[in-house]
């Protein structure tokens, strides 16, 4: 429901042996006790949800009308139409599009490329990059949508203005890619952060040795850097790919817009949802985004697991 | 610059001076260029932030500003404006409030006592901290309140935001208690404390870094958070800065550049203050855990 738990996944590699010592004399039922609030919320707002959006998804259960009163069952019909739905096929075509180019390679690229060229950069240089990259990805981000507007605009936004190309509307124009090149902007911090910890653990005796050997850059990456940051690729971009299939921002540039050119399976399921009032439809949508959630999450512990 | 210098003092044969030389130069202009090309890509949109709520002639675009300062009363004066800010502060307090409290009570819980079926629970949560997003969950959490009567309740809509950060909460302060030593705890229990003062006097004060971070983090994501309030929050009184901020620019109208960028500056200041103090304090990096 968050983007970005800092680290949630180092965190649980590191996981100590469990202690078994009750160091304050809690006791068992008192502990069950302090863990049932937060049980009961998530209970509520996280898996109640989950599981209801199942039941939703096999009636046709709207916002208005007559099927908002009394809902039919329909069993697998919304999953039926979607199979024929053209507009939910161009959503899922546009979300694989998005995703591989701002998470996979994007966000991948150039997180790697600056935790790696930063490495040796001057502390002063470091820390500005690192802040503008970070600010990049905690601003709120709707402000964020704002600053892109900005930049994007057709009357004499800052991108027309540097390339003294008036009158381009790049939102409009060209949706996918500014959306594209945008999430990479907004995103790249997490993997920045994770490869600079993975590569603070690539032993610098051998990166002295490719050096001595006269090795380039690109193969030093290649053929020492790669093999120790391996499981770091993979897992950052299980997270990060996972995080931008879910992402609602694109929302706030082009609504979808123009003529669905831009319509993600999140921004999909809102119009659906509320603007078109289908919530059968839309929480069988929601139900196969999340099944996909799933075994991309199953997949990234097993990792975690197999690496611990 | 600084990994290569070692190299480049090195006593190297004669030969091959001038090839290095004319390589080295290549390679230092490549990588000026990359550094002014990156820091360009990401501080050029931020700057709008900087000039646009000074310009008496807000555009879209970055320019120098005339500078002035109407812009700001034009904002203080918005209907909606400052009674937005402070919905947000309200929806961020009760979110981050009750996922500090809770996800305090149920990490300590989990790293101190064993308790049946803990190593399962704990995956759960990580799974559901990714799995169930808003996006994801958006449909029933919608439906619930609308049948619940909640739409536009701002304490209930605190509440669905605090239970969508909570797994993760909790998993980054178990992980932060765990490394926590126990013998604090033991020694406070052999000198006659109760369970009670052990928490309140021995376990809070040393867990108040980990604390901390959960706080701020959970403030930082509520702050931001639009998706869940612009669902639940429908009528323009309860909204947040974040739904309001969006709604300005559906209206259209020049007028509204006006206050759009003294708006959105204000509302990111608090995220902006609390980065800058968090990596003075703490650092903002990975170092295994959240720790840093």
């Amino acid at each position: 429901m968050v983007s970005a738990p800092p680290a949630a996944g180092e965190a649980a590699r590191s996981r100590r042996a469990p202690g078994n010592r009750d160091s304050a004399g809690l006791g068992v039922a008192p502990a069950i006790g302090f863990l049932a609030p937060g049980l009961l919320l998530i209970g509520l707002f996280l898996i109640f949800p989950a599981l209801w959006t199942i039941y939703i998804g096999l009636t046709n259960y709207t916002l208005t009308g007559a099927t908002s009163v009394a809902p039919a069952f329909v069993g697998l019909g919304n999953f039926a139409e979607a199979l024929n739905d053209a507009l939910f096929g161009n959503a899922l075509w546009l979300t694989l599009v998005y995703t591989i180019g701002s998470a996979v390679l994007g966000q991948n690229i150039v997180g790697f490329a600056l935790a790696w060229v930063l490495r040796g950069a001057r502390p002063a240089l470091r820390r500005t990059i690192e802040t503008f990259v970070l600010l990049s990805w905690i601003l709120p981000t709707v402000v964020i949508a704002y600053l892109w507007i900005a930049v994007l605009d057709r009357d004499g936004g800052t991108l027309d203005l540097l390339l003294g190309s008036p009158g381009t509307a790049w939102l409009i124009e060209y949706p996918m890619a500014s959306l594209i090149v945008f999430n990479t902007w907004h995103g790249t911090a997490f993997s920045m952060m994770l490869y600079s910890s993975a590569l603070a653990a690539v032993p610098p005796s051998q990166l002295e040795t490719a050096r001595s050997v006269g090795a380039s850059g690109w193969q030093t990456v290649r053929d020492v850097v790669f093999p120790h940051i391996r499981g770091h690729v993979l897992t950052n971009t299980l997270l990060i790919s996972l995080w931008t299939a879910n992402d609602f921002t694109p929302f706030l540039l082009t609504a979808g817009g123009p003529n669905h050119e831009s319509e993600l399976v999140p921004v999909f399921i809102y119009r659906q949802a509320i603007s078109s009032g289908r919530l059968g439809y839309a929480a069988a949508i929601s139900f196969l985004l999340l099944l996909v959630n799933l075994v991309v999450a199953l997949v990234y512990l097993l990792l975690l697991r197999k690496r611990a | 610059m600084t990994s290569h210098e070692p190299r480049d003092r090195q006593p190297q044969p004669r030969v091959s001076t001038r090839v290095n030389s004319g390589k080295a130069v290549l390679r230092r202009t490549g990588y000026v260029a990359f550094m002014a090309a990156v820091l360009a890509f990401f501080a050029v949109p931020m700057l709008w932030l900087a000039s646009a709520p000074f310009d008496s002639d807000p555009g879209l675009g970055l320019h120098w500003p005339d500078w002035t300062l109407s812009n700001w009363t034009a904002t203080f004066e918005h209907p909606y404006a400052l009674g937005s800010l402070v919905n947000s502060v309200v929806l961020c307090v009760v979110a981050t409030a009750v996922t500090t409290v809770l996800a305090t009570l149920a990490a300590y819980a989990l790293s101190r006592v064993r308790i049946p079926g803990r190593d399962a629970l704990l995956y759960l949560l990580l799974l559901l901290s990714s799995v169930v997003t808003g996006t994801a969950a958006m449909v029933p959490i919608f439906v619930m309140m609308f049948q619940l009567g909640l739409i536009n309740s701002q304490y209930a809509t605190g509440l669905v935001l605090a239970g969508g950060i909570l797994p993760a909460a909790i998993f980054i302060l178990k992980d932060f208690i765990d490394s926590v030593p126990r013998s604090y705890e033991e020694s406070a229990r052999v000198f006659g404390a109760s369970p009670a003062q052990v928490l309140l006097h021995v376990v809070l004060p040393v867990a108040r870094p980990g604390i901390a971070t959960i706080l701020v983090w959970a403030f930082v994501q509520a702050w931001g958070n639009f998706l869940l309030p612009f669902l639940l929050l429908r009528d323009i009184d309860a909204q947040p800065a974040a739904v309001l901020l969006n709604t300005m620019k559906d209206e259209g109208g020049s007028a509204n550049l006006t206050v759009i960028p003294v708006f959105s500056l204000l509302y990111a200041v608090p995220v902006v203050v609390l980065y800058l103090f968090v990596s003075k304090r703490y650092g903002f990096r990975f170092h295994g855990g959240i720790k840093a």
